[in-house]
């Protein structure tokens, strides 16, 4: 019988031991895919409208962002963002020249240009945009909206 | 004299360190996806270019004054969300009979499925949808106007892929929506420069 008894032991516990190593590895995961916000707004975060109708910007080395809002200390007037720095109208063109030139030539015509503008921005800024972007071939246009009904938009 | 062997570090609270630091970069990434509707612009005409001659019953008007009202074709006073169902049924009309048609090297649509309405659009390859706003017009409603007449197109896309193919139009190949992109309902908006 004492031979029976003594098999008695209860399941082992699972191994913890490489538990650290699973972490780690999600860790560097996410440590590698994480990407640090490259510019900073120099204008007030702007409102996205919301939209029905949208499509995902593909190949986010191809886009090039413009930031249209409101300033950060309040004065009248929509501001618009290149880069780093508040622009006017007229800096759109270098702008986009510059982003051109940190691109392949073959690459050129699929650049994309991101709008993205404030709800309560003016129309009148967005077509001077589309102006500059036109004159120099700038074509490809997306206006940055999260996914949503468009209706909402104009409630409030 | 006793040899004492170095106690080995407790490596237990590894698994927390790491921890930590996961839950840090999970909560920091963002995946955020990049979404909007996405237009051409289109070419710089020269100076001189004479415009073409369109029959203004291919042409939908939608105004947007500066107190974000819509006025489309002129008469009617709109809110947005009557916008999809007018500009749905404009560009469905398919009103050309098949001799006008052949004129201009197209057949009658026969996928269309709106009134036939003589006074309306001719065939959607014909129907040009005009959007003017004022400067003034705020963003919020500009991107609604465009929102609506953009899925008033794909609610007609979708609805000749669905009875031609069983399926959505963006589930079809890339040679079976250029077809329809061309052919079917291709998409003609165009902006005109805004009021002042």
């Amino acid at each position: 019988m004492s031979k029976f008894q003594k098999k008695k032991k209860g399941t082992p516990g699972i191994s913890t031991a490489s538990l650290p190593d699973i972490v780690f590895m999600l860790l560097f995961f996410f440590m590698v895919t994480t990407v640090m916000r490259e510019t900073t707004l120099k204008i007030q975060q702007p409102k996205l409208p919301q939209a029905t109708e949208v499509k995902k910007l593909e190949k986010k080395s191809l886009v090039s962002y413009i930031y249209v809002g409101k300033s950060k200390d309040g004065t009248p007037g929509d501001k618009i963002q290149l880069n780093d720095r508040i622009s006017n109208v007229g800096d759109v063109k270098s702008f986009i020249f510059g982003e051109r030139a940190k691109h392949k030539e073959e690459d050129i015509p699929f650049l994309t240009t991101s709008i993205k503008a404030d709800m309560e921005a003016n129309v009148g800024t967005i077509t001077d945009i589309k102006i500059e972007l036109r004159d120099i071939n700038a074509l490809k246009l997306n206006y940055s909206t999260r996914k949503g009904s468009a209706l909402d938009n104009i409630k409030n | 004299m006793a040899r004492r062997d170095t106690p080995e570090i407790n490596a237990g609270s590894m698994a927390d360190i790491a921890f930590l630091l996961l839950i840090f970069f999970l909560v920091t990434t963002t995946m955020d996806v990049d979404t909007g509707i996405s237009r051409k612009l289109p070419e710089k005409q020269p100076e001189d270019i004479v415009p073409p001659i369109l029959k203004e019953k291919n042409v939908f008007e939608v105004n947007i004054n500066r107190r974000n009202e819509i006025l489309v074709e002129g008469d009617q006073y709109m809110k947005v969300d009557q916008l999809r169902e007018a500009t749905i049924k404009f560009i469905d009309n398919g009103g050309g009979t098949a001799e006008a048609m052949a004129k201009e090297d197209l057949v009658v649509c026969s996928w269309c499925e709106g009134d036939k309405d003589p006074a309306s659009s001719d065939h959607p390859k014909k129907a040009i949808i005009s959007l003017q706003s004022d400067r003034g017009t705020s963003y919020a409603t500009y991107i609604s106007v465009q929102n609506e007449l953009v899925a008033a197109y794909s609610v007609l896309r979708n609805r000749y892929s669905n009875a031609k193919f069983g399926k959505n139009f963006d589930r079809l190949t890339t040679e079976q929506q250029k077809v329809i992109k061309t052919d079917i309902y291709p998409q003609i908006i165009s902006e005109a420069e805004p009021t002042k």
